[in-house]
């Protein structure tokens, strides 16, 4: 055959031709920009009108941002550098930042004190947030840093972050002694013992023994006090929130309806009217001639809504687990709280994680409500001492725009965080 | 659940209430109400004792007090003369009026937002997660307080609206932007009028009938009835028609520039639209993200299963994605709704005069009354988070899945 093609036909090819690249609009950048931007006509419509939309957004801010005054004393001298030019006036950031991160009240010679307290937070969140990569030993800086976050704030005597930490730990030692007995009378014992701590070492004098220079509570604001609410409550917020859905799923009808009526008296009412009660009402019901924080009243009042939002998510997590899981308990014998301690909990708390971390960004957000009951928080400073002042009355975006930014850094990381955190948990295969 | 042993025989010993556990849980019980008891009694102690030293008592008398305060943005008639009562009434409308703006605008921005987020547009989509994560993660307060110094600080005077050649205009010659509120045209009814608008309300329900019976017969017959422009005729045309005939009985009244401000139309403050729009554009990212949970959550199988029954793209959507992405959105969005509505306390810091602002902040400032105030203001919060979750309640009932 091969050989009458010869003769018949000019010409025939014997090997094979080079892969040609496909045509320019098929590929590279042009195929991707066809395919996602450009591939109907009301997509094209709807991309060229984000574009638009984009192009007058930066053309506003970034003059706005590039011709910004950084070194100036007051509005007035950044205006007169601007001389009507657009521009920001970021001098209040520089002027005033240590106002804005620890209030204006806060004494400056000790601001590494609190920076030294936030670093340590990282160090001490390490070994809670990534359990795999750091060694389990960490944890007892994690158990010790509440003693030196709390001396490093707010100063004073050494001794009473110490005895507070000794007390905690009598309450350990008389629990772990009994509890293998009982776990209700290890747990109360506990309590019992460390009350009792307390109470002695109350009468001894610590005064000036190991001091360093003490920090007003009333003097904590600024971007700290956010951080401060936010931590403190969220943490304290999660034992009770666990104890609150524990009791709500109880079949002890007393104990779940005390639960369910806290629970849902509280995700009913507004964060705000809570700060109300504790500015206004929560000292007539305390002992005539006691006088108490308004920060701690105000962590009270957080952590108790807090724990009502994370008791929800919880429950949800224990009804979640098949209830496979909690008659094999049974029928091991374990009595409640060592199911709940051993088989419940793990499982239920691995699947509310995500939910918890939601509940902890909102209530972080939510900590600037305390400047409404006139607390110096980040927004309070903003509209409070720096916007009243002579100086910079008037610098408005600025001041906003670097409070939204700090939030949105703080809160963006934790849901980065909880997002990876789920895809670790992950244990189904899908 | 049935016990193979007996319960052992014999007399009831008191150690049993500890360690028996058919009657430990009484002990737990009798502890914790006692407990409670114990709490309830200190703090009422406290509470009286506190009263008694400070002269004062619990009483609700002061809400028949005149309030001697002025409150701009109202719904009812109300005057500096009025109760306190009569304020806090003001102030009940006004944070219902709130939240029902800012729930249809949230909603609005959140379906639009979550549907573009699932776009195939790349553009689209990734601007729609900067605008979600932007938004979820900077305190609805902050952007309370940016939107409402623009409505105050930005904003023209109204004297920039003055002159040959003003420095600000008004939009179509009706709406006006000032810092002193935003100026939007009202509407006059005759007497005639009202029997427009009883048409137009008529022919919304002729139009939902419409659809049923159109939908009933398509069940029935298999014989398809168009829906889209019948609708609009039968809302619009009747009104239209009478409207005319009876001679314009529904005029609009325009703000006008007179003295050192506008006259005439209804002004809105600014505390009112910075808090409606920084609520709406808050929730509506979370709104966003809810809308786009729910429409993933149909697995793709039941896309492309009604595809391979013949079914057109948008009755695809209408008919299978979205009646089952519902029952997925509605009970977030609902819970989002109540989000609002608390979140519509913040109106304080801004200085509207919602229950917050006037039983809460004024009232309770002018009148000392803290604990009566504080109580009040929760008790109405609490009767509309319950009664809301109490309709969702039977809401997800009546979606729940029929299984056997």
């Amino acid at each position: 055959m091969s050989d009458t093609h010869q003769h018949s036909v000019v010409f025939v090819r014997t090997d094979m031709l080079p892969e040609q690249e496909p045509p320019a609009a098929e590929r590279g950048i042009v195929k991707w920009m066809r395919q996602n931007l450009f591939s109907s006509i009301p997509n094209g419509i709807l991309t060229l009108a984000s574009f638009y939309a984009i192009y007058a957004l930066l053309s506003g801010v970034m003059p706005w941002v590039l011709n910004g005054i950084w070194d100036a004393p007051s509005i007035r001298a950044c205006r007169e550098i601007l001389q009507g030019n657009a521009g920001g006036c970021f001098a209040v950031l520089t002027e005033r930042w240590n106002q804005l991160l620890f209030g204006f009240q806060y004494p400056e010679e000790i601001y590494w004190r609190p920076t030294l307290a936030l670093a340590l937070l990282f160090i001490a969140l390490a070994p809670v947030l990534f359990s795999k990569s750091f060694p389990r030993q960490l944890l007892i800086f994690t158990g010790l840093y509440p003693f030196i976050a709390f001396w490093l704030i707010w100063g004073g005597s050494l001794l009473v972050p110490v005895f507070a930490l000794l007390g905690i730990l009598a309450g350990y030692m008389v629990y772990s002694r009994y509890v293998a007995q009982s776990f209700a009378a290890g747990f109360f014992g506990g309590i019992a013992a460390a009350l009792v701590f307390w109470w002695i070492t109350g009468f001894l004098p610590t005064e000036n023994v190991l001091a360093i220079q003490a920090v007003e509570s009333r003097s904590i604001g600024g971007f700290m006090l956010n951080l401060i609410l936010g931590v403190v409550c969220v943490s304290l917020s999660i034992p009770i929130g666990i104890a609150l859905a524990l009791g709500r799923q109880s079949n002890m009808p007393i104990i779940k309806w005390i639960c369910v009526v806290f629970i849902e008296f509280i995700r009913g009412v507004p964060l705000i009217t809570l700060l109300f009660v504790a500015n206004v009402v929560l000292a007539y019901f305390l002992p005539p001639g006691t006088t108490f924080d308004l920060i701690l009243r105000v962590i009270i009042m957080i952590t108790m809504f807090a724990s009502a939002y994370i008791a929800e998510v919880i429950r949800g997590g224990l009804a979640a687990l098949p209830r496979g899981q909690y008659e094999a308990a049974d029928s091991l014998g374990l009595d409640y709280p060592q199911a709940m301690r051993l088989i419940i909990l793990p499982q239920a708390l691995k699947i509310s994680i995500p939910g918890i971390v939601n509940v902890a960004v909102g209530l972080f957000k939510d900590t600037t409500l305390v400047s409404i009951i006139s607390m110096f928080d980040l927004v309070g400073m903003i509209r409070g001492p720096i916007l009243a002042s002579t100086e910079w009355n008037g610098v408005y975006w600025e001041l906003f725009g670097f409070a939204a930014v700090l939030f949105f850094i703080v809160c963006y990381g934790i849901s980065q965080y909880s997002q990876w955190l789920e895809r670790q948990l992950q244990t189904d295969h899908r | 659940m049935t016990t193979l042993t007996d319960p052992p025989g014999g007399s009831f010993r008191l150690s049993m209430l500890i360690n028996d556990t058919r009657y430990r849980s009484y002990t737990f019980q009798f502890i914790a109400l006692m407990v409670l008891i114990a709490c309830f009694a200190y703090l009422g102690s406290n509470l009286v004792q506190n009263l008694r030293d400070a002269g004062l008592n619990i009483s609700y008398q002061f809400l028949g007090e005149p309030s001697n305060y002025d409150i701009n943005q109202r719904l009812v008639e109300y005057d500096s003369q009025s109760s306190h009562w009569r304020a806090a009434i003001v102030g009940v409308l006004n944070t219902l009026l709130v939240s029902f703006l800012a729930c249809l605008t949230a909603t609005a921005i959140g379906v639009v937002a979550g549907v573009l987020r699932l776009s195939n547009n790349w553009l689209v989509r990734k601007l729609m997660s900067i605008y979600v994560e932007a938004f979820r993660n900077v305190p609805v307060l902050i952007w309370i307080i940016i939107i409402f110094t623009i409505m105050t600080a930005v904003m023209p005077a109204p004297r920039a609206f003055r002159g040959e050649d003003a420095e600000a205009t008004m939009l179509f010659g009706a709406f006006a932007f000032t810092n002193r509120g935003v100026y939007i045209p009202k509407p006059i009814l005759e007497p005639m009028g009202w029997f427009v608008l009883g048409v137009f309300v008529t022919s919304i329900f002729g139009a939902l009938f419409y659809r049923r019976y159109a939908t009933k017969l398509l069940y029935d017959t298999g014989k398809l009835l168009p829906m889209g422009w019948p609708t609009l005729a039968i809302v619009f045309v009747p009104a239209i028609l009478i409207y005319f005939i009876l001679g314009r009985p529904i005029s609009l009244e325009y703000p006008v520039l007179g003295g050192f401000n506008f006259t005439g139309g209804i002004q809105i403050f600014g505390s009112l639209i910075a808090l409606w729009f920084a609520l709406a554009i808050y929730t509506g990212a979370f709104i966003a993200e809810n809308v786009r949970a729910g429409i993933q959550a149909v697995s793709k199988g039941q896309t492309e299963a009604a595809a391979s029954l013949g079914l057109r793209p948008n009755r695809i959507m209408n008919l299978v994605v979205l009646p089952q992405a519902l029952r997925v959105i509605i009970p977030p969005l609902i819970s989002q709704y109540l989000n609002i509505t608390k979140n519509s306390s913040l109106a304080i810091a801004v200085g509207y005069m919602d229950i917050t602002g006037t039983l809460g902040g004024i009232t309770l400032n002018q009148t000392g009354r803290a604990i009566e105030a504080v109580l009040l203001l929760m008790l109405f919060y609490l009767t509309i988070s319950l009664s809301i979750s109490a309709l969702m309640n039977v809401y997800n009932n009546s979606i729940k899945l029929k299984e056997r």
